[in-house]
Order: structure tokens, then sequence, then C-alpha cells
């Protein structure tokens, strides 16, 4: 039984090459036809045909293998023919198809690659058996080896990770509170490392030795109470630490006194599919109300100028804030969720519709040390949308820039209020009808 | 389903790694939503969508808890069939029916739902700020509806199954931790997704009918909606009251599966079986009051968020012991490497490097940097990702003569596992990193900011990672169905496995035993028991079969029992430990 099915096996394959080694004659005469006919209606261009030629070309010398490259060369051109009427009406040059099914072919040829070794090591396997050998390859040997190469190969590609990736991913925070969570990041980091480490050799370890063999029977340990209670008690001591370490940092970041708030510059930023608007509080350090259905295209954020607080309002195009002072960000949106995140300063917070979040920082590194520190002089802070959004969410980003305390009052010197000329005459020409004054309070629900 | 998942997972991986590069053949394929064979940001956002959904929910969720529970409750307790056939037929239809559903928004014109797969109002709520979340949307929606109605239905059937139909003499300490897993998965399961249903109920209403849940103050597209006085928060907590527990619905079955696997190929007892289900359970109950770790920066009140974060660190605790447990079964032991044990010393890999990333995510401070980036999608790929799918596979190798009476080819099986193990570092290992330097998840395209150009070639390495281990998936797929009609024909019990479902005969029939039910005398893991002449002995051996080997512990302070025991040993002139303690 087992025979005959080799055999139809092996029948079956050869059918397969033949049929493709047939393939080829007709096919590559079919591939000049093709490429004349396309050449003739004008779908492909001679700078297409030469494209084509030179990706067949380097395909060949790629593969070196000639069987490999005949091939496909073959077949491909045969789907071209194929599909030329589909790529036709669809405008999709039929090169494309080659491509496509030249990958799909080379895949193909691969497993069948790895169907011969399979066949060989069956032989192997058989041949050792007929000789009277002991049964074939040892795979649980070999698994156990692998393992231990694993786990060589892992920890040296973890460690190169660490030092190669780590270097590029982890810099130390550009704020105050940032330098507080880089401790505990590197804290945690360390212990989770020899954790991690001693874990996964444990495994592999325990893999490689205790391997099986026929000889040996297992050691039949059910249970041990005090081992139990010893690892169920360690990792509960050490969390407990890092949760106390993680609890007391994180109140000491969102739960800000109400007066070190209130002395804090204050700086709203509106999130909207897919930008951020800026305002500052001005000189009474307090922004104005605001209300979604005061919008509209001279009154970007709908403000609300009835309330005295929101004259002195200033629209800013960056984030410029000045070194060592807190600053109060107040994070709103007009339509959906963003996320107010500025990585190198460690701060994130989402923006919600119709909710005011806040998140108090202060900013410990100017734009400029930093520039000098990174030895990169287009270094910039970035503060971008974190939650998905939409379509442009992956490219809504407003630049942070942090100066001295003297460049930021000669920036902030320089900003436009929201309250200009035409936001006034607006706003006095709705004041002076008072009747429609009335309709449009009942409308805000104020 | 799952090969549906990993191949949008790699079309998205492919616009990531050469986002300027155009691939006609897409176009092919793809239609006006990768005109010029580039993907275009929305169906990107699609791609990511669906592939989250179709993985946690119908992959992860049905193929672990759905299948394994079907499979193993009766044949592991001993019955003649779940408790309600009808609502297992029940639950498979309206899960076939969610399936349609859920693929079918590929086929209308607004693409399918594109709010990542926690589908946040009111991105979700609102056609105006995403096509998709148009018609795409409505069908997720009555899709996920099917999909939970499916669940509670089987989850149901789950529990009476487990509690009513065990055989004599299997008491609950002598369940298997496969069973002990999938029932204490079906209790999570119903008591958490019918919150979900009510989320989307209400993401319905707003939807269509005008009502204010989740949506307040919105400016979109040139006008002030009407709604006021809802709040998206609100469904992030629905939501994640059924997202975190999911969670677990995901993990706790595929390590029952290995569990039981890891103590057949280690012919060894698995250590500490009361420590594993103490754990499970510990699991359980923590698992509902976690949620709020997923939501420490969206404006949920900070205070709570230090709370989340204590209960979330507790959780790591059961976790630990699990994973210590396996350690300690393997120590000593005699390693077969079925291609089921490889795939369950995977999971340990992956449940402990996915897990220890945890430590940092759970702990709301370090999350204010590390939310939403691509640290979060390491972890979550790692230990509910990969670790899950590794207790799937695990489990498929396992328990495929028992559902088709033919074993899968070994030697493929080995290559499928090595791909995938080695694959799947290779993807997501390096992703902490970018996640470390703040890089967004969900990003269409990385060449909008300075500092994430220098992970476009990381972007690179992970997608062809990602290809390669995706190809190798192919030796399962081809095992797989090659086997179910070509392998060669299993044995009864080909594993020497102790527990029940290894006592029927290969031939399926209707009630799974041809005769009397079996009686259990013993626990499922008597592997190795010194005294005993094999290395195994089935949970249907009664004690006085096997006098030689007997242990104290074993009669559970049954004196008469251990009566007979002691006369055994004297007129054998055997020397055991003291019996009463």
């Amino acid at each position: 039984m087992r025979l005959n099915r080799y055999i139809n096996c092996k029948v079956l394959f050869s059918a397969l090459v033949a049929v493709s080694l047939l393939w080829q004659n007709p096919a590559l005469a079919q591939d000049t036809t093709a490429v004349d006919t396309a050449a003739s209606e004008g779908i492909i261009s001679s700078s297409e045909l030469q494209e084509q030629n030179d990706s067949t070309g380097a395909a060949a010398t790629t593969t070196g293998n000639a069987v490999a490259s005949e091939v496909p060369a073959g077949t491909t051109a045969a789907a071209q023919s194929q599909d030329a009427a589909n790529a036709e009406a669809e405008g999709i040059p039929a090169q494309v198809y080659n491509n496509f099914f030249y990958y799909v072919l080379l895949f193909v040829l691969l497993c069948v690659a790895v169907g011969v070794i399979g066949k060989i090591l069956r032989v192997y396997d058989l041949s050792r058996n007929i000789q009277g050998k002991r049964e074939g390859i040892n795979w649980n040997k070999v698994h156990a080896v692998l393992f231990l190469i694993s786990l060589i190969l892992g920890m040296y590609g973890a460690y190169w990770s660490y030092v190669h990736h780590g270097g590029i991913a982890f810099k130390w925070a550009a704020s105050e509170h940032g330098a507080l969570l880089d401790n505990m990041f590197v804290t945690t980091t360390v212990i989770t490392t020899i954790v991690f480490v001693l874990t996964q050799a444990l495994l592999m370890i325990f893999s490689f030795v205790y391997r099986y063999n026929p000889k040996r029977k297992a050691f039949y340990y059910p249970h041990n109470n005090f081992i139990e209670k010893l690892w169920t008690i360690t990792p509960a001591v050490v969390l407990t630490v890092l949760v106390l370490f993680g609890f007391f940092t994180w109140r000491s970041i969102t739960n800000v006194p109400e007066d070190v708030v209130e002395s804090s510059i204050q700086i709203e930023v509106t999130g909207e599919q897919f930008a951020w608007t800026v305002r500052y509080a001005g000189e009474d350090n307090k922004l104005g109300n605001h209300h979604f259905k005061l919008i509209n295209p001279s009154n970007l954020l709908g403000l609300d100028y009835s309330d005295k607080a929101s004259h002195d309002d200033l629209l800013s195009s960056d984030i410029v804030i000045p070194v060592n002072k807190p600053v109060h960000f107040t994070i709103n949106s007009k339509d959906i969720l963003h996320s107010f995140l500025i990585p190198e300063m460690r701060v994130q917070i989402n923006a919600v519709p119709g909710m005011a979040t806040h998140f108090q920082m202060t900013p410990t590194v100017t734009t400029r040390e930093m520039r000098n520190k990174r030895n990169n002089p287009d270094f910039d802070y970035v503060m971008l949308c974190n939650k998905i959004c939409g379509s442009g969410h992956y490219n809504m980003q407003k630049k942070v820039i942090v100066v001295s305390q003297q460049e930021y009052e000669d920036y902030v010197a320089g900003l436009n209020p929201f309250f200009d000329e035409t936001a006034q005459k607006a706003f006095q020409a709705a004041q002076s009808n008072s009747d429609s004054k009335d309709i449009q309070q009942v409308a805000f629900n104020k | 389903m799952a090969f549906f998942a990993m191949f949008l997972s790699i079309l998205f991986r492919i616009q990531l790694a050469w986002p300027d590069t155009d691939f006609p053949i897409l176009e092919a394929f793809l239609g006006k939503w990768a005109e010029g064979g580039r993907i275009k940001p929305d169906f990107f956002l699609s791609l990511v969508t669906i592939h989250g959904t179709i993985m946690v929910f119908f992959v992860l969720t049905a193929g672990l808890s759905g299948t394994f529970s079907n499979l193993l409750i009766p044949l592991q307790l001993g019955a003649r069939d779940m408790a309600s056939p009808f609502m297992n037929m029940l639950s498979y239809w309206f899960f076939f029916t969610a399936c349609i559903v859920m693929i079918s928004s590929f086929f209308v014109e607004s693409g399918p739902a594109s709010a990542g797969w926690t589908i946040y109002p009111p991105l979700s709520a609102l056609p105006q700020a995403i096509p998709g979340s148009g018609t795409g949307m409505t069908l997720w929606l009555v899709s996920m509806t099917l999909f939970i109605a499916s669940q509670v239905v089987g989850g149901i059937n789950y529990i009476s199954t487990v509690l009513n139909m065990r055989t004599k003499g299997m008491s609950l300490w002598r369940m298997p931790l496969t069973i002990w897993a999938l029932f204490l998965t079906a209790i999570v399961g119903l008591l958490s997704f019918p919150v979900l249903v009510s989320a989307v109920v209400l993401l319905v209403f707003d939807r269509g009918m005008g009502t204010s849940f989740y949506l307040s103050d919105i400016y979109i597209a040139g006008q002030a909606l009407p709604n006021e006085g809802g709040s998206p928060i609100l469904f992030q907590h629905l939501f994640w009251f059924l997202g975190h527990p999911e969670v677990y619905i995901v993990l706790m079955p595929a390590l029952g599966l290995t569990s039981e696997v890891i103590a057949t190929n280690a012919r060894k007892p698995i250590f500490g079986y009361h420590a594993m289900v103490y754990s499970l359970v510990g699991i359980t109950v923590l698992s509902f009051i976690v949620w709020g770790h997923h939501m420490f920066v969206t404006g949920m009140n900070p205070f709570l968020g230090g709370v989340f974060m204590i209960t979330t660190l507790i959780i790591a605790v059961p976790s630990a012991v699990k994973t210590f447990n396996y350690l300690a079964t393997l120590w000593r032991g005699n390693l077969r490497f079925t291609p089921a044990m490889l795939f369950a010393i995977g999971l340990v890999s992956f449940f402990i490097t996915g897990g220890l990333t945890g430590i940092f995510l759970g702990n709301s401070a370090l999350d204010i940097s590390l939310h939403d980036t691509y640290f979060v999608v390491a972890h979550f790929h790692l230990v509910m990702g990969s670790a899950s799918i590794c207790g799937m596979l695990c489990g498929v190798y396992h328990w495929f003569p028992k559902m088709f009476g033919r074993m899968m080819d070994d030697k493929l099986g080995y290559l499928h596992f090595w791909f995938t193990f080695v694959g799947a570092y290779l993807v997501f290992f390096p992703m902490h990193f970018m996640g470390i330097d703040g890089v967004p998840r969900r990003y269409y395209s990385f060449t909008s900011f300075p500092f994430m150009q220098e992970w476009l070639s990381v972007n690179v390495f992970v997608t062809w990672a990602a290809i390669i281990a995706g190809l190798g998936q192919v030796a399962f797929l081809f095992n797989f169905f090659y086997s179910i009609f070509f392998g060669k024909k299993a044995t009864q019990n080909p594993w020497q496995a102790n527990t029940l479902e290894w006592t029927t005969p290969v031939e399926h029939l209707h009630g799974n035993w041809p005769g009397e039910i079996p009686t259990v005398y013993r626990w499922p893991y008597d592997y190795s028991k010194p005294g005993h002449d094999t290395d195994f002995i089935p949970q249907t051996v009664p004690f006085s079969a096997t006098m030689s080997s007997n242990l104290p512990h074993d009669f559970d302070g049954d004196t008469t029992a251990e009566k007979i025991q002691r006369d055994w040993d004297k007129e054998h002139g055997i020397e055991r430990s003291e019996y009463s303690h």
C-alpha cells in the first residue's frame, strides 16, 4: 500500500515536471506573439518592454539556477497570454501578473524542494531501519539542540536589539515628570530582563537536558507547597514594590494642586481631523469659554466672546513653551477622539469631544540644547496624534518648541488674538441685535 | 479565517515596509482601494481593523474555546455529548453567519469597518469621519452581535455540561486542566460578552436613531451635530469590560491545552495541579476588575487609573505561578518533542516574553508614554496572539488523531513550528523598541516624522519576517488537509495519555463510547509513577490494579483504602511514608 502511494507520488511529480517542461516551448513562442500584439496595440510601451526584459533577466541571474529561471519564464508567459484580455479591460499591465505568478512559482518550487527533502529524510530513515540500526534520525535530540541554539542566538539577538534598537529608542525624557518615569522604566526593565533571561534559559535548558531517553523515567513530582508558596510570594512582593512606586508617581503627575495649576501657563490644544489648533490664554492666563455650536469658519474654536476671558486668547501655529516653567495643557477635540502625545516629554492624554482633559508638565531641555546634545541641527520636539482618527491620522502633528523665558515672552507678544477686528465686528453685530442674541443663547443651552 | 486575517496583516505590513513603492498587483485584487498599486490610508485602517477583529474574536475565541470545548468537554469528562446538542448547533450556525457577514463587508462600496478593532466612537459612529463607518460598520456590528449570541449559547452549554454530565468518579478535582480552563473561560465569556452587546446596541442607537449615548459636542464636516451630553468614555468602559476578560477568554483555553500536552509529553504530572486551578480561578475573578488599564490616558478619573493599576499588577501573580509551574513540570521530565509539545513550549516562551512587558503597560505611569504605541502592539501580539495561537496549534496537533482518526505528519509539523516560533519573535521583538521611541500604532506610513525614519529599515525586516513566517503556515495548511484524507491511521492512544478521550475507539460513533461510559478512579496526571511498569496510568485504571505504585495522597484520607494498601505493602515488604497526615 505504502509503496504504491509512494510510486503514485513520484508519477504525479514527474508528470508535473513534464507538463511544465512541455509548456516551455509553445509558451516561449506565445511570449513573442503576446508581446507583439501588445506592442502593436500600444498598451505596453517600449520602455516597459525593456523593463520586462530587465526584470526577467535579473530574476534569472539572481536565482542562478537554470531550471528555476526557465520554468517561471515559460509559465509566466503563458499566464500573460491568458490574462492579457483581463488586463486590457482593467487597465493593469500584464507585466504585473507576470511578476506575481513568477513569485508564486518560486514559492511552489520551494515547496517542492521541501517535499524532496522530506522524501530524502524518509528514505534515510527507511534505509537505517533496513540496516537494523536504531531508528533513523533522533528528532528529540535535534529539537533539543535547536532549542539550545535558539536560546543562545535568541539571547544574543535580544542583547543586540537592546543595544542597537534600544540605543535608538530610549532617550532620556525632556520633562520633569519624565525623569521620574525614566527611573521607573529603567528599574522595571532591569527586573523584567533578569526574569526574562532566567526563565527563558530555564525553559530551553530544561528542554535540552531532559530530552527523551527511552531508558529514563521522569521524576514523579506532583507538587511542593513550599516552592509554590515561594514563587507566589516573590512575584507578589516585587510587584507590590513596583505598584507602590508607580502609584505614587502616577498620583504626583495627575494630581496637581489647584494653585499650582492656576499659576501655570495655560495652553489649550484642540484636535480635529487632521490638525491641531493651539490657543494661549493671553495676559489674564485664563482660557475663555467656548461652545461647539459657535464654531464657524471665522471662529475656529467656537469661542464665546461674551466671556471676557476669551478676548485676549491668542492663536499660535506651534506649541512654544518656556523651559523649566510649569505648563498646563487643556486638550479638547472638535470632532472625534484624538490623542495628544509628545513622546520626548512623556506626555499623553486623549482629546475627547465634549470633555476637556488636562496634563500638567514642565519641560527641562530647550530645543536648542537638545539639538546640540543630539548633534542634530534639524531636531524638533513633536506632538502627534496617537488615537486612530481616520485617513490623515498618520500625519497629524504639531511642532513643540522649548525656549528660554525671554524668547517665550517675545514669541507670545507677536501672536494674534482670536478676537481680532473681524471677530469683534461680527460679535458686535450679533450683540446689537438683542433678539437674535436671545435666540442664540437659547440655542446654546447656556 | 485565521489565514484570511493573516493575509490582511501581510498586506498592511507591505504598506508599512515600503510606503513609497507601488505594488500594482494589489490593484488587481483590491481595485480602487489600492489605486496605482498603493493601499489607501482608509483601506489600511480597514485592514488593521478587520485583522484585529477576526484574529481576536473569530480565530482565537471561536477557534480555541469554541472548537476545543465542544470536542474535549464531553470526551474528557465521559459524556455522550454536550448537554444540549441543539445549542451546540445553534452556536455553530450563529458563528458561521457572523463570519459571512464580517467578510461580506469587504464587498460594500464604502469598505469594511475601519475604526480599529476597538471601534471607539465617535469615529465608528460617524460616516462623515471615515467611509468605513458607513455600511461596513453596520455589518461589523451585526456580525459581532451574531458572534456574541453564538458565544453565549455555547458558553451556557459548556458550563452545564461540565457541571452536570461528568462520568462516575470524575469529581471536579479529577478534571484535566483543559476542562478547568474551558469551564472558567465559558464563565468569563458568559458574564462579559453580554456587556459588549449592550455597548453595540447603544452604538446602533447613536448611529441610526439620533441618540447621544457616546456623542457630544461634535463639529464635523462643516456642521455641528445636535448630539449633546454623551460620553465616548462610556463606550470604552463597556467595551473593555468585555475587552479585557476577552484576553483571558483567548488565553486560558490555550493554557489549559498546553498544561495537558506538557504533562503528557514530559511524562510527568503537571506540577502543582491545585495551584494551577487556583491561578486559573484567580485570573477569572481578577479579569473582571482590570479593564481600566486600557484607559489610563483616555481622560478617565486619574484616581481610578491608580486603582486599576493595582488590580492589574495583582493579576500578574497567578500568571507568574503558572509559568513557574510549567517550568517545574519540565524539570527532570522525559520530554518527547512531538509537534504539539514544541508548540506548548513555544507558548510558555511567548507567555513569558509578552507577560513581562505587561508589567510596563499595567503601570499607569509608564503607560503614559507607551499607550497606543508599538510597544502595546508587541506586547499583546506576543502574549495573546502568539501564545494563544501556539496553544491552538498545539491543540490541533495533539488532538488531530481524535478529530480525524489519522495522524498529522511530524516533520512538516517541526518545520511549521520553527518557522512560527522564530518568525513571531523576529516580527514582534523589534516592535518593543519602536514603541519606546514613541511610534504610534495604526500609522499608515512612517514617512511624515523624522524620528520614525530610523525605523523604516526595521519595518522592512519585520515585514520580511512576517512574510516568511506566513509562508511557513502553508506547511500547516497542507499538512492539515492532506492528513485528514491521507494521514497515517491513528492508534487509539497515540500519545500514551491518561485522559478519557483516548479510551474511545478511533472510529467516531454517536455517543462516544460503544458500551458503558468508563468510570474514573484517579486524577489525570499519573505519569511515570514510581513502582508502576509503564510510564502512564489512565484515569480509568482503579487503584486496586496499581497496588505497587499507589501513594498515600491518592486516597484522600479514605481510611479503608489506606488500610488495604498498608496490608498489601506489608505482604510485599514495601516501606512507604506514613499514611495519615
